[in-house]
Protein backbone atom coordinates (compact mmCIF):
# COMPACT_ATOMS: atom_id res chain seq x y z
CA UNK A 1 0.00 0.00 0.00
CA UNK A 2 3.03 2.24 0.71
CA UNK A 3 3.49 3.48 -2.40
CA UNK A 4 6.21 6.03 -4.11
CA UNK A 5 4.04 8.32 -5.79
CA UNK A 6 5.80 10.53 -8.58
CA UNK A 7 6.25 14.09 -8.12
CA UNK A 8 7.14 13.76 -4.44
CA UNK A 9 9.91 16.33 -3.99
CA UNK A 10 6.52 19.06 -4.42
CA UNK A 11 7.18 20.57 -0.82
CA UNK A 12 2.92 21.26 -0.50
CA UNK A 13 2.00 17.56 -1.26
CA UNK A 14 1.63 15.75 2.09
CA UNK A 15 3.59 13.53 2.95
CA UNK A 16 1.01 11.37 3.81
CA UNK A 17 -2.77 10.85 2.85
CA UNK A 18 -5.42 7.84 3.93
CA UNK A 19 -8.55 7.81 3.32
CA UNK A 20 -11.22 5.44 4.54
CA UNK A 21 -9.22 3.05 6.07
CA UNK A 22 -11.09 0.24 7.14
CA UNK A 23 -10.03 -2.92 9.10
CA UNK A 24 -11.94 -5.53 11.22
CA UNK A 25 -11.16 -9.07 12.72
CA UNK A 26 -13.27 -11.16 11.75
CA UNK A 27 -16.71 -9.30 13.47
CA UNK A 28 -14.83 -6.92 15.42
CA UNK A 29 -14.58 -3.70 13.73
CA UNK A 30 -11.02 -2.08 15.08
CA UNK A 31 -10.76 1.04 11.89
CA UNK A 32 -14.28 2.19 11.04
CA UNK A 33 -13.01 4.58 8.36
CA UNK A 34 -9.99 6.86 9.31
CA UNK A 35 -8.73 9.90 7.36
CA UNK A 36 -5.29 11.10 7.98
CA UNK A 37 -3.40 13.67 6.40
CA UNK A 38 0.53 13.98 7.39
CA UNK A 39 1.95 17.28 5.80
CA UNK A 40 6.05 17.54 4.93
CA UNK A 41 7.87 17.34 8.00
CA UNK A 42 4.79 17.47 10.92
CA UNK A 43 4.93 14.85 13.29
CA UNK A 44 1.90 13.56 14.34
CA UNK A 45 0.95 11.78 17.65
CA UNK A 46 -1.66 9.05 17.84
CA UNK A 47 -2.76 8.85 20.89
CA UNK A 48 -5.44 6.14 22.47
CA UNK A 49 -6.09 3.76 25.01
CA UNK A 50 -4.95 0.07 24.98
CA UNK A 51 -7.01 -1.66 21.92
CA UNK A 52 -7.75 1.27 20.41
CA UNK A 53 -6.25 0.13 17.05
CA UNK A 54 -3.44 2.89 17.01
CA UNK A 55 -0.88 0.25 16.26
CA UNK A 56 -3.49 -1.63 13.59
CA UNK A 57 -3.44 1.50 11.77
CA UNK A 58 0.16 2.63 11.76
CA UNK A 59 0.60 -1.37 10.09
CA UNK A 60 -1.74 -0.38 7.63
CA UNK A 61 -0.17 2.87 6.85
CA UNK A 62 3.20 0.84 6.97
CA UNK A 63 1.88 -1.48 3.93
CA UNK A 64 2.16 -4.34 6.88
CA UNK A 65 -1.58 -5.45 6.65
CA UNK A 66 -2.76 -7.03 3.32
CA UNK A 67 -6.53 -6.95 4.98
CA UNK A 68 -7.32 -3.55 5.17
CA UNK A 69 -9.45 -1.56 2.63
CA UNK A 70 -8.97 1.86 2.25
CA UNK A 71 -6.87 4.07 0.33
CA UNK A 72 -3.36 5.15 2.11
CA UNK A 73 -0.76 6.44 -0.25
CA UNK A 74 2.85 7.70 0.85
CA UNK A 75 4.48 10.21 -1.05
CA UNK A 76 8.05 9.49 -0.85
CA UNK A 77 9.97 6.86 1.67
CA UNK A 78 8.96 5.53 4.66
CA UNK A 79 10.68 3.81 7.36
CA UNK A 80 9.22 1.94 10.50
CA UNK A 81 10.85 1.70 14.40
CA UNK A 82 8.22 -0.85 16.05
CA UNK A 83 7.96 -1.47 20.08
CA UNK A 84 10.50 -3.97 20.35
CA UNK A 85 13.92 -3.20 18.28
CA UNK A 86 13.34 -6.36 16.05
CA UNK A 87 16.54 -6.64 14.93
CA UNK A 88 18.08 -9.74 13.42
CA UNK A 89 20.26 -11.54 16.12
CA UNK A 90 22.29 -13.18 13.42
CA UNK A 91 23.51 -10.15 11.76
CA UNK A 92 26.11 -7.34 13.52
CA UNK A 93 25.06 -4.12 14.14
CA UNK A 94 26.16 -2.38 11.55
CA UNK A 95 24.72 -5.21 8.94
CA UNK A 96 20.93 -4.53 10.45
CA UNK A 97 21.33 -0.74 9.80
CA UNK A 98 22.63 -1.74 6.51
CA UNK A 99 19.38 -4.33 6.04
CA UNK A 100 18.40 -3.83 2.15
CA UNK A 101 20.36 -0.77 2.10
CA UNK A 102 20.91 -0.01 -1.44
CA UNK A 103 22.82 3.21 -2.97
CA UNK A 104 26.32 4.38 -3.00
CA UNK A 105 28.62 4.82 0.07
CA UNK A 106 26.76 2.45 2.13
CA UNK A 107 29.01 1.86 4.68
CA UNK A 108 29.82 5.66 5.18
CA UNK A 109 25.65 5.98 5.68
CA UNK A 110 25.84 3.62 8.05
CA UNK A 111 28.67 4.92 10.23
CA UNK A 112 27.34 8.33 9.97
CA UNK A 113 23.61 7.23 11.33
CA UNK A 114 24.90 5.02 14.19
CA UNK A 115 27.31 8.31 14.95
CA UNK A 116 23.91 10.23 15.43
CA UNK A 117 21.85 7.72 17.61
CA UNK A 118 25.73 7.50 19.53
CA UNK A 119 26.81 3.93 18.80
CA UNK A 120 29.32 4.79 16.42
CA UNK A 121 31.37 2.09 18.85
CA UNK A 122 29.38 -0.52 18.66
CA UNK A 123 28.95 -1.52 14.81
CA UNK A 124 30.50 -4.88 15.04
CA UNK A 125 28.60 -5.85 18.45
CA UNK A 126 25.83 -8.41 18.21
CA UNK A 127 22.28 -7.36 18.85
CA UNK A 128 22.54 -10.27 21.68
CA UNK A 129 24.86 -7.58 23.58
CA UNK A 130 22.98 -4.27 23.73
CA UNK A 131 21.34 -3.08 26.29
CA UNK A 132 17.29 -2.44 25.22
CA UNK A 133 18.34 1.36 24.91
CA UNK A 134 21.04 0.62 23.00
CA UNK A 135 19.07 -1.74 20.49
CA UNK A 136 16.25 0.80 20.11
CA UNK A 137 18.43 3.21 19.27
CA UNK A 138 20.10 0.75 16.56
CA UNK A 139 16.46 0.29 15.55
CA UNK A 140 16.24 4.08 14.96
CA UNK A 141 20.00 4.64 12.87
CA UNK A 142 17.99 1.52 11.02
CA UNK A 143 15.00 3.82 10.18
CA UNK A 144 16.80 6.96 10.11
CA UNK A 145 20.02 5.30 7.15
CA UNK A 146 17.13 5.05 4.51
CA UNK A 147 16.72 8.94 4.94
CA UNK A 148 13.13 8.49 5.41
CA UNK A 149 10.27 11.20 4.32
CA UNK A 150 8.19 9.49 6.79
CA UNK A 151 8.87 7.91 10.01
CA UNK A 152 6.56 5.58 11.40
CA UNK A 153 7.28 4.85 15.32
CA UNK A 154 4.89 2.59 16.87
CA UNK A 155 5.14 2.78 20.13
CA UNK A 156 9.47 3.14 19.85
CA UNK A 157 9.87 3.64 23.77
CA UNK A 158 7.28 1.98 25.11
CA UNK A 159 9.67 -1.14 26.11
CA UNK A 160 11.89 1.48 28.00
CA UNK A 161 12.77 2.41 31.62
CA UNK A 162 11.59 5.60 32.46
CA UNK A 163 15.13 7.30 32.22
CA UNK A 164 16.20 6.00 28.92
CA UNK A 165 12.68 7.08 27.13
CA UNK A 166 13.73 10.46 28.35
CA UNK A 167 16.83 10.40 27.00
CA UNK A 168 15.51 8.65 23.86
CA UNK A 169 12.87 11.30 23.65
CA UNK A 170 15.33 14.09 23.48
CA UNK A 171 17.40 12.16 20.57
CA UNK A 172 14.26 11.93 18.18
CA UNK A 173 13.48 15.63 19.33
CA UNK A 174 17.11 16.53 17.92
CA UNK A 175 16.97 13.92 14.98
CA UNK A 176 13.88 15.42 13.70
CA UNK A 177 15.25 18.96 13.89
CA UNK A 178 18.52 18.12 12.00
CA UNK A 179 16.74 15.97 9.14
CA UNK A 180 13.40 17.14 9.14
CA UNK A 181 11.56 14.12 8.59
CA UNK A 182 7.22 13.88 8.82
CA UNK A 183 6.62 11.40 11.77
CA UNK A 184 3.38 9.22 13.09
CA UNK A 185 4.12 8.33 16.70
CA UNK A 186 1.88 5.96 17.98
CA UNK A 187 1.70 6.36 21.62
CA UNK A 188 -0.49 5.92 24.97
CA UNK A 189 1.74 7.99 26.90
CA UNK A 190 0.26 11.71 27.27
CA UNK A 191 3.68 13.50 28.06
CA UNK A 192 5.52 11.98 25.35
CA UNK A 193 3.00 13.22 22.62
CA UNK A 194 2.76 16.32 23.90
CA UNK A 195 6.73 16.40 24.11
CA UNK A 196 7.16 15.59 20.61
CA UNK A 197 4.23 16.29 18.35
CA UNK A 198 2.91 19.27 16.05
CA UNK A 199 -0.77 17.78 16.73
CA UNK A 200 -2.42 14.85 18.38
CA UNK A 201 -5.16 13.02 17.21
CA UNK A 202 -6.81 10.94 19.34
CA UNK A 203 -8.30 7.60 18.40
CA UNK A 204 -11.57 6.88 20.05
CA UNK A 205 -14.29 3.95 19.13
CA UNK A 206 -13.10 3.06 15.92
CA UNK A 207 -12.06 6.48 14.60
CA UNK A 208 -10.39 9.85 15.13
CA UNK A 209 -12.13 11.14 17.71
CA UNK A 210 -10.66 14.31 18.50
CA UNK A 211 -7.44 16.39 16.68
CA UNK A 212 -5.56 18.85 18.69
CA UNK A 213 -2.71 21.21 17.58
CA UNK A 214 0.08 21.26 19.93
CA UNK A 215 0.87 24.99 20.09
CA UNK A 216 3.86 24.82 22.47
CA UNK A 217 7.09 26.39 21.32
CA UNK A 218 9.88 23.95 20.05
CA UNK A 219 11.70 23.85 23.95
CA UNK A 220 9.01 22.35 25.41
CA UNK A 221 8.83 21.17 29.54
CA UNK A 222 5.90 19.22 31.42
CA UNK A 223 6.69 22.18 33.96
CA UNK A 224 5.23 24.85 31.18
CA UNK A 225 1.24 26.07 32.74
CA UNK A 226 0.26 25.56 29.24
CA UNK A 227 1.74 21.60 29.29
CA UNK A 228 -0.22 20.87 32.40
CA UNK A 229 -3.12 22.60 30.94
CA UNK A 230 -3.25 19.93 27.52
CA UNK A 231 -1.99 17.43 29.62
CA UNK A 232 -5.16 17.18 31.70
CA UNK A 233 -7.27 17.96 28.95
CA UNK A 234 -6.30 15.17 26.92
CA UNK A 235 -6.50 12.86 30.00
CA UNK A 236 -9.80 13.85 30.30
CA UNK A 237 -10.92 13.05 26.35
CA UNK A 238 -9.07 9.37 27.38
CA UNK A 239 -11.61 9.06 30.34
CA UNK A 240 -8.70 9.54 33.54
CA UNK A 241 -9.45 11.10 36.06
CA UNK A 242 -6.90 13.97 37.14
CA UNK A 243 -8.20 15.48 40.47
CA UNK B 1 9.94 -3.57 32.70
CA UNK B 2 8.87 -1.34 35.65
CA UNK B 3 8.96 2.19 34.18
CA UNK B 4 10.32 3.45 37.26
CA UNK B 5 13.39 1.64 37.43
CA UNK B 6 15.90 4.43 37.47
CA UNK B 7 19.01 2.11 36.13
CA UNK B 8 19.51 0.93 33.23
CA UNK B 9 18.83 -2.66 33.30
CA UNK B 10 19.63 -5.05 30.02
CA UNK B 11 16.29 -5.91 28.39
CA UNK B 12 14.57 -9.55 28.09
CA UNK B 13 16.75 -9.87 24.50
CA UNK B 14 20.31 -9.60 26.37
CA UNK B 15 19.08 -12.03 29.11
CA UNK B 16 17.67 -14.38 27.33
CA UNK B 17 21.13 -14.61 25.49
CA UNK B 18 22.50 -18.57 25.12
CA UNK B 19 24.07 -19.45 28.85
CA UNK B 20 27.96 -19.75 28.22
CA UNK B 21 28.54 -22.92 30.09
CA UNK B 22 31.88 -22.16 31.99
CA UNK B 23 35.05 -24.32 31.36
CA UNK B 24 35.74 -26.98 33.44
CA UNK B 25 38.40 -26.72 35.71
CA UNK B 26 41.31 -29.20 34.83
CA UNK B 27 41.01 -31.45 37.89
CA UNK B 28 37.55 -31.50 37.15
CA UNK B 29 37.72 -32.81 33.71
CA UNK B 30 40.86 -35.61 34.62
CA UNK B 31 37.81 -37.09 37.18
CA UNK B 32 36.01 -37.52 34.36
CA UNK B 33 38.66 -39.89 32.69
CA UNK B 34 39.01 -41.63 35.44
CA UNK B 35 36.42 -44.66 35.51
CA UNK B 36 36.40 -45.26 31.40
CA UNK B 37 39.93 -45.66 32.19
CA UNK B 38 39.53 -48.23 35.49
CA UNK B 39 37.15 -49.96 33.12
CA UNK B 40 38.97 -50.30 29.94
CA UNK B 41 42.31 -51.74 32.61
CA UNK B 42 39.77 -54.03 34.20
CA UNK B 43 38.77 -55.32 31.03
CA UNK B 44 42.19 -55.67 29.55
CA UNK B 45 43.21 -57.64 33.25
CA UNK B 46 40.21 -59.73 32.70
CA UNK B 47 40.55 -60.82 29.65
CA UNK B 48 44.44 -61.56 30.26
CA UNK B 49 43.78 -63.45 33.52
CA UNK B 50 41.39 -65.98 31.39
CA UNK B 51 38.13 -64.49 33.77
CA UNK B 52 36.81 -63.37 30.17
CA UNK B 53 37.18 -66.26 27.55
CA UNK B 54 38.94 -64.75 24.58
CA UNK B 55 36.39 -65.64 21.86
CA UNK B 56 34.08 -63.83 24.03
CA UNK B 57 35.58 -60.80 24.50
CA UNK B 58 39.27 -60.45 23.95
CA UNK B 59 41.48 -58.08 25.23
CA UNK B 60 41.08 -54.35 24.21
CA UNK B 61 44.96 -54.59 23.68
CA UNK B 62 44.31 -57.77 21.28
CA UNK B 63 41.67 -55.68 19.27
CA UNK B 64 44.17 -52.75 18.74
CA UNK B 65 46.62 -55.20 17.15
CA UNK B 66 43.77 -57.00 14.73
CA UNK B 67 43.23 -53.15 14.07
CA UNK B 68 46.47 -52.27 13.34
CA UNK B 69 47.01 -55.52 11.23
CA UNK B 70 44.26 -55.29 9.23
CA UNK B 71 44.86 -51.13 8.23
CA UNK B 72 48.36 -51.97 7.61
CA UNK B 73 47.16 -54.45 5.08
CA UNK B 74 44.77 -52.28 3.81
CA UNK B 75 41.58 -54.57 4.40
CA UNK B 76 40.07 -52.10 6.92
CA UNK B 77 40.84 -49.04 4.75
CA UNK B 78 38.96 -50.85 1.39
CA UNK B 79 35.91 -51.68 3.82
CA UNK B 80 35.76 -48.46 5.70
CA UNK B 81 35.76 -46.42 2.36
CA UNK B 82 32.59 -48.37 0.95
CA UNK B 83 30.89 -47.79 4.14
CA UNK B 84 31.51 -44.28 4.30
CA UNK B 85 30.56 -43.61 0.62
CA UNK B 86 27.31 -45.82 1.31
CA UNK B 87 26.50 -43.04 4.23
CA UNK B 88 27.51 -40.27 2.46
CA UNK B 89 25.73 -40.80 -0.62
CA UNK B 90 22.38 -41.51 1.42
CA UNK B 91 22.75 -39.00 3.21
CA UNK B 92 22.78 -36.99 0.00
CA UNK B 93 20.15 -37.79 -0.98
CA UNK B 94 17.65 -38.08 1.48
CA UNK B 95 19.12 -34.74 3.21
CA UNK B 96 18.47 -32.75 0.20
CA UNK B 97 15.20 -34.41 -0.50
CA UNK B 98 13.93 -33.59 2.97
CA UNK B 99 15.70 -30.15 2.97
CA UNK B 100 13.47 -29.45 -0.25
CA UNK B 101 10.41 -30.85 0.80
CA UNK B 102 10.81 -29.40 4.61
CA UNK B 103 11.13 -25.92 3.26
CA UNK B 104 8.31 -26.26 1.09
CA UNK B 105 5.93 -27.23 3.44
CA UNK B 106 7.41 -24.78 5.96
CA UNK B 107 7.08 -21.65 3.54
CA UNK B 108 3.81 -22.29 2.07
CA UNK B 109 0.42 -23.04 3.41
CA UNK B 110 -0.27 -24.97 0.30
CA UNK B 111 3.16 -27.32 0.89
CA UNK B 112 1.95 -28.03 4.38
CA UNK B 113 -1.26 -29.10 3.53
CA UNK B 114 0.23 -31.27 1.16
CA UNK B 115 3.74 -32.47 2.06
CA UNK B 116 3.23 -32.64 5.57
CA UNK B 117 0.21 -35.27 6.23
CA UNK B 118 1.86 -37.90 4.74
CA UNK B 119 5.83 -37.61 5.81
CA UNK B 120 4.01 -37.12 9.45
CA UNK B 121 1.93 -40.79 8.68
CA UNK B 122 5.32 -42.52 7.36
CA UNK B 123 7.01 -41.48 10.31
CA UNK B 124 5.41 -43.80 12.67
CA UNK B 125 6.91 -46.51 10.60
CA UNK B 126 10.20 -47.78 11.99
CA UNK B 127 12.84 -47.32 9.09
CA UNK B 128 14.55 -50.56 10.31
CA UNK B 129 11.48 -52.33 9.58
CA UNK B 130 11.36 -51.53 6.60
CA UNK B 131 14.04 -53.88 5.09
CA UNK B 132 11.99 -56.87 3.99
CA UNK B 133 9.73 -54.45 1.85
CA UNK B 134 12.98 -53.06 0.69
CA UNK B 135 14.66 -56.03 -0.82
CA UNK B 136 11.65 -56.61 -2.36
CA UNK B 137 11.39 -53.20 -4.17
CA UNK B 138 15.64 -52.59 -4.59
CA UNK B 139 17.04 -56.01 -4.11
CA UNK B 140 19.51 -56.73 -1.69
CA UNK B 141 22.52 -54.51 -3.73
CA UNK B 142 24.44 -51.37 -3.04
CA UNK B 143 20.79 -49.36 -3.58
CA UNK B 144 19.28 -51.60 -0.06
CA UNK B 145 22.24 -49.64 1.81
CA UNK B 146 21.52 -46.09 0.60
CA UNK B 147 18.27 -46.85 0.77
CA UNK B 148 18.14 -47.42 4.04
CA UNK B 149 20.81 -45.01 4.91
CA UNK B 150 18.83 -41.95 3.17
CA UNK B 151 15.26 -42.87 4.84
CA UNK B 152 17.28 -42.90 8.15
CA UNK B 153 18.54 -38.64 7.40
CA UNK B 154 15.55 -38.03 5.93
CA UNK B 155 12.90 -37.97 8.84
CA UNK B 156 15.12 -35.87 11.56
CA UNK B 157 16.33 -33.46 8.45
CA UNK B 158 12.76 -32.35 7.49
CA UNK B 159 11.23 -32.27 11.00
CA UNK B 160 14.17 -29.78 11.86
CA UNK B 161 13.55 -28.17 8.67
CA UNK B 162 10.30 -27.72 9.11
CA UNK B 163 10.21 -26.14 12.45
CA UNK B 164 13.16 -24.45 11.81
CA UNK B 165 11.20 -22.44 9.52
CA UNK B 166 8.23 -22.35 11.26
CA UNK B 167 9.99 -21.09 14.54
CA UNK B 168 11.12 -17.91 12.83
CA UNK B 169 9.94 -14.72 14.49
CA UNK B 170 7.37 -13.31 12.06
CA UNK B 171 8.03 -10.21 13.33
CA UNK B 172 11.56 -10.17 12.09
CA UNK B 173 10.10 -10.70 8.86
CA UNK B 174 7.71 -7.98 9.29
CA UNK B 175 11.04 -5.75 9.89
CA UNK B 176 12.69 -7.13 7.30
CA UNK B 177 10.02 -6.39 4.79
CA UNK B 178 10.07 -2.59 6.14
CA UNK B 179 13.67 -2.64 5.60
CA UNK B 180 12.32 -2.92 1.85
CA UNK B 181 13.56 -6.74 1.42
CA UNK B 182 11.78 -8.60 -1.27
CA UNK B 183 10.98 -12.57 -0.47
CA UNK B 184 14.41 -13.36 -1.87
CA UNK B 185 16.19 -11.16 0.09
CA UNK B 186 14.42 -12.27 2.96
CA UNK B 187 14.79 -15.82 2.38
CA UNK B 188 18.63 -15.15 2.46
CA UNK B 189 19.36 -12.58 4.87
CA UNK B 190 16.01 -13.83 7.41
CA UNK B 191 14.92 -17.32 7.20
CA UNK B 192 17.93 -18.96 6.32
CA UNK B 193 20.01 -17.96 9.17
CA UNK B 194 17.41 -18.24 11.37
CA UNK B 195 16.41 -21.31 10.41
CA UNK B 196 20.00 -22.72 10.99
CA UNK B 197 20.09 -23.72 14.27
CA UNK B 198 17.65 -26.17 13.87
CA UNK B 199 19.27 -27.31 10.63
CA UNK B 200 22.46 -28.36 11.98
CA UNK B 201 20.83 -29.90 14.78
CA UNK B 202 18.75 -32.02 11.89
CA UNK B 203 22.05 -32.44 10.70
CA UNK B 204 23.20 -34.24 13.64
CA UNK B 205 20.89 -36.43 14.30
CA UNK B 206 20.64 -37.67 10.60
CA UNK B 207 24.41 -38.38 10.91
CA UNK B 208 23.89 -40.40 13.93
CA UNK B 209 20.57 -42.55 12.09
CA UNK B 210 22.56 -42.87 8.89
CA UNK B 211 25.41 -45.05 11.20
CA UNK B 212 22.72 -47.04 12.58
CA UNK B 213 20.70 -47.69 9.13
CA UNK B 214 24.53 -48.92 8.01
CA UNK B 215 24.92 -51.02 10.66
CA UNK B 216 21.99 -52.74 9.51
CA UNK B 217 21.66 -52.74 6.40
CA UNK B 218 25.58 -53.95 5.71
CA UNK B 219 24.46 -57.23 7.52
CA UNK B 220 22.46 -58.04 4.08
CA UNK B 221 24.17 -59.44 1.48
CA UNK B 222 27.43 -56.97 1.75
CA UNK B 223 30.39 -57.59 -0.32
CA UNK B 224 32.47 -54.85 1.29
CA UNK B 225 31.73 -52.52 4.22
CA UNK B 226 32.43 -52.49 8.54
CA UNK B 227 29.22 -54.41 8.59
CA UNK B 228 30.30 -57.08 6.43
CA UNK B 229 33.74 -57.41 7.92
CA UNK B 230 31.61 -57.92 11.28
CA UNK B 231 29.43 -60.72 9.84
CA UNK B 232 32.30 -62.48 8.44
CA UNK B 233 34.06 -62.63 11.26
CA UNK B 234 31.12 -64.12 12.98
CA UNK B 235 31.29 -66.78 10.67
CA UNK B 236 34.75 -67.82 11.51
CA UNK B 237 34.38 -66.97 15.29
CA UNK B 238 36.97 -64.07 15.51
CA UNK B 239 35.36 -61.50 18.08
CA UNK B 240 38.46 -59.33 18.05
CA UNK B 241 37.46 -58.34 14.55
CA UNK B 242 33.86 -58.01 15.75
CA UNK B 243 34.84 -56.19 18.69
CA UNK B 244 37.28 -54.16 15.94
CA UNK B 245 34.42 -53.35 13.97
CA UNK B 246 31.75 -52.08 17.10
CA UNK B 247 34.64 -50.08 17.73
CA UNK B 248 34.91 -48.08 13.93
CA UNK B 249 31.35 -47.26 13.90
CA UNK B 250 31.61 -45.69 17.55
CA UNK B 251 34.70 -43.69 16.53
CA UNK B 252 33.05 -42.45 12.83
CA UNK B 253 30.10 -41.15 14.84
CA UNK B 254 32.35 -39.51 17.60
CA UNK B 255 34.21 -38.08 14.69
CA UNK B 256 31.35 -36.59 12.83
CA UNK B 257 29.27 -35.35 15.42
CA UNK B 258 32.49 -33.07 16.59
CA UNK B 259 33.21 -32.36 12.97
CA UNK B 260 29.54 -30.66 13.40
CA UNK B 261 30.16 -29.30 16.12
CA UNK B 262 32.67 -27.33 15.40
CA UNK B 263 31.38 -25.77 12.24
CA UNK B 264 28.36 -25.40 14.06
CA UNK B 265 30.22 -22.99 16.42
CA UNK B 266 31.76 -21.20 13.65
CA UNK B 267 29.06 -20.42 11.12
CA UNK B 268 26.29 -19.50 14.39
CA UNK B 269 28.85 -17.19 16.22
CA UNK B 270 26.08 -15.19 17.07
CA UNK B 271 24.97 -17.40 19.44
CA UNK B 272 27.17 -16.93 21.68
CA UNK B 273 26.17 -13.71 23.14
CA UNK B 274 28.66 -11.97 25.20
CA UNK B 275 31.33 -13.83 24.73
CA UNK B 276 31.88 -13.49 20.97
CA UNK B 277 32.93 -10.09 19.52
Amino acid sequence: MASRAAGHLNGTEPVLTAHAVRRAFGPTVVLAGVDLTIARGEVVALLGGSGSGKSTLLRILAGLDGEASGKSVVHGTAAVVFQEHRLLPWKRVADNVGLGLSGADGPGRIRRALAEVGLAERHRAWPAELSGGQAQRVAVARALVREPDLLLLDEPFGALDALTRLRMQILLRRLRAEHGFAALLVTHDVDEALLLADRILLLDDCRIAAEMPVDLGSTRTPDDPAFGALRRHLLDRLGVPTT
Amino acid sequence: MSRTTLVEAPDEVAAAAPVVPRRQRPARRWRRVVSPVVLVLSWELAARTGLLAAEKLPAPSDVLATGWRLSRDGTLGIHLLDSLTRAGAGLLIGGLLALALGTVAGLLRLGDDLVDPPVQMARMLPHLGLVPLLIIWVGIGESLKISLVALGAFFPIYFNTYAGIRDIDERLVEAARTCGLGPAARLRHVVLPGALPSLFLGLRLAIGAAWLSLVVGEQVNAQTGIGFLMMEAREFSQTDVVVLGLLVYALLGLISDSALRVLERRMLTWRRGLRAT
